[in-house]
């Protein structure tokens, strides 16, 4: 099944697949942001591969790291395919400034609430998310609790007290 | 002729029947529903960025405080997820006794979601029946990790301490207590009229939907998707036991009902196994320098109470490098990604809550009905809420 699916891809999207990693046997390709879509339309679609399954949408923020010079922000997509039981991830880099991508509620209604935690949580903008809130956070919370430029210990609204000023990222 | 108009009722976040502090906005037609929008973050704590900013050992005990019903599961998964990341292997016993602790959970699980589920469809005796034989497993629970609920007991490499001598006794005691009494609960619910009205072709959700929305454990299978992780991609040892993975047909609430209870049997079928031929061997794997070593070590070796010291107060650093491990939870698909940079925390922790992903599909499952259903099919859907909103 690994084989199909890069072969898949690379038959496909070859000049959108920027490189694959099988760290730990994790199939992880790195795609370009711009042809997301595309790509999870083209595997919904195809039935020999039977990936009908969007089983997570997740973030990780490499501020300060060596591999933050691909991007800040890395999206990765957790796919399935229910009858070949293989679980691959498509990964996309984000720069840190406004990071948008398109949304994939009209092929996954689970990427409904996947994706409202990834921008209530990092900030990740899906455009074309019917309804684009924070999902966990309190309303009057400013700023993405689970970027690295986020403080551990600031509280707000505050319950208890706050020993420093307002971190940058809270204006 | 008169205007009609429909009204907007907010359940929650203080509803017995919300199994915590889930608010739902309800929009009425009379007396069904138009749309349903769940309201959750009330319980949000902020697990995930606490456990970034620990040593991957203590961020262990977060993990309990999830899903607290089942803390084994959860301890499970991400032990699991980190001997991935740091390429470990553990000792037969070790996944043997895993399994063991994994099924006892799954039954924990099911049986409070059985007396709160009947709770909230009024039969009120259920819950007080369930609780008896949930506290056996817990005293299991206390043999092994000294904890009745938070345990921490699965620890990355092994074990916390090693088996108590009456840990075979205790859980053959527990699952023969759980086995003698589901006739009785069969016997209260399965052709009770009440119950049958309350759950037959209540909250439906094809199987095209289920696997849209991304369900998974009970939700999928009551659908009728064969779709079991134990099963499909055997982690922790789980290909060497013989069991069935039960499914439901309907998709509704009735026929999730008699899964769980079939899911129940089931373990116990694989906690009988893994009692029958539980390999001998060490509680803990031997990697000196990340997994801890053996209490009994540390008081007579030198190089063990070094390596104690130094994992103990600055941890083990990781590759850089992401592991995604999935377990099946009694809830559905728990997994932890984890992400490691090369320094003793970890960069990302990132739960796949079932839960979560689950109630995401309550709008489908009670669009339509009536409002009374919607108490149902939460109840179906078994959240709990520390998970969902971590």
């Amino acid at each position: 099944m690994e084989e199909n699916v890069r072969g898949f891809l690379k038959e496909r999207f070859d000049e959108a697949v920027i490189g694959e990693d099988n760290f730990r046997g994790e199939q992880t390709f790195q795609i370009k942001p711009e042809s997301l879509i595309d790509i999870c339309q083209a595997l919904l679609e195809e039935v020999e591969l039977d990936v009908r399954y969007l089983s997570d949408i997740t973030v990780v923020d490499w501020l300060g790291h060596e591999r933050e010079r691909d991007g800040r922000f890395e999206v990765v997509y957790n796919l399935y395919s229910l009858s070949s039981r293989h679980r691959f991830f498509l990964s996309i880099r984000l720069e840190s400034d406004r990071p948008t991508l398109r949304s994939l509620t009209d092929l996954w209604p689970s990427a409904n609430w996947l994706e409202r935690e990834a921008y209530d949580l990092f900030g990740i903008e899906f455009t074309g998310h019917p309804d684009l809130t924070k999902i966990l956070t309190p309303e009057d919370l400013e700023g993405h609790p689970l970027r690295k430029d986020f403080p551990l210990t600031w509280e707000q609204p505050t319950f208890g007290w706050n020993k420093d000023a307002p971190p940058e990222v809270i204006r | 002729m008169a205007e009609t108009r429909t009204v907007t009722l907010n359940m929650g976040p203080q509803h017995p029947s919300t199994h915590g502090v889930l608010r739902v906005v309800l929009e009425l037609d009379g007396e069904r529903v138009v749309s349903a929008k769940p309201v959750v973050g009330y319980l949000h704590t902020g697990i995930e960025k606490t456990m970034e900013s620990m040593l991957y050992y203590k961020a262990l005990p977060c993990t309990d405080r999830m899903d607290y019903l089942s803390p084994m599961s959860n301890n499970l998964g991400y032990c699991l997820a980190v001997e991935k990341l740091m390429d470990i292997e553990v000792p037969e016993k070790v996944k043997w006794a895993r399994v063991c602790l994994a099924e006892l959970t799954r039954i924990k699980s099911h049986l409070v979601w059985l007396g709160t589920h009947s709770i909230d469809l009024g039969a009120m005796s259920m819950l007080l029946y369930t609780f008896r034989e949930r506290e056996s497993i817990i005293d299991v629970y206390e043999a092994c990790g000294g904890q009745r609920m938070m345990t921490s007991y699965i620890r990355i490499g092994g074990l916390a301490h090693e088996l108590p001598p009456d840990f075979e006794s205790k859980v053959r005691r527990a699952v023969t207590e759980v086995s003698e009494h589901l006739g009785d609960y069969e016997a209260l619910l399965t052709k009770n009229q009440i119950f049958i009205n309350r759950t037959k072709g209540v909250a439906v959700i094809s199987a095209e939907d289920a696997i849209a929305w991304s369900l998974s454990g009970p939700m999928l299978r009551g659908s009728g998707v064969k779709h079991d992780l134990r099963k499909s991609n055997p982690y922790s040892g789980y290909e060497n036991f013989d069991f069935d993975i039960a499914l439901g047909r309907n998709g509704d609430a009735y026929d999730r009902y008699l899964l769980r209870l079939e899911e129940i049997r089931q373990s116990i079928r694989i906690i009988r196994q893994t009692l029958d031929g539980m390999p001998e061997g060490p509680y803990r794997a031997h990697v000196p320098g990340v997994v801890l070593p053996p209490k009994e070590d540390i008081l007579y070796k030198m190089e063990s109470m070094i390596f104690h010291f130094k994992i103990i107060t600055e941890g083990f650093k990781a590759p850089v490098g992401s592991v995604y491990q999935a377990i099946e939870a009694p809830k559905g698909e728990l997994g932890f990604y984890i992400t490691g940079d090369g320094t003793n925390k970890p960069r990302r922790v990132r739960v796949r809550p079932p839960s979560f992903v689950n109630l995401a599909a309550l709008p489908c499952l009670v669009e339509g009905s009536l409002f009374a259903d919607v108490v149902c099919a939460i109840g179906t859907i078994d959240i709990v809420l520390g998970e969902v909103d971590r």
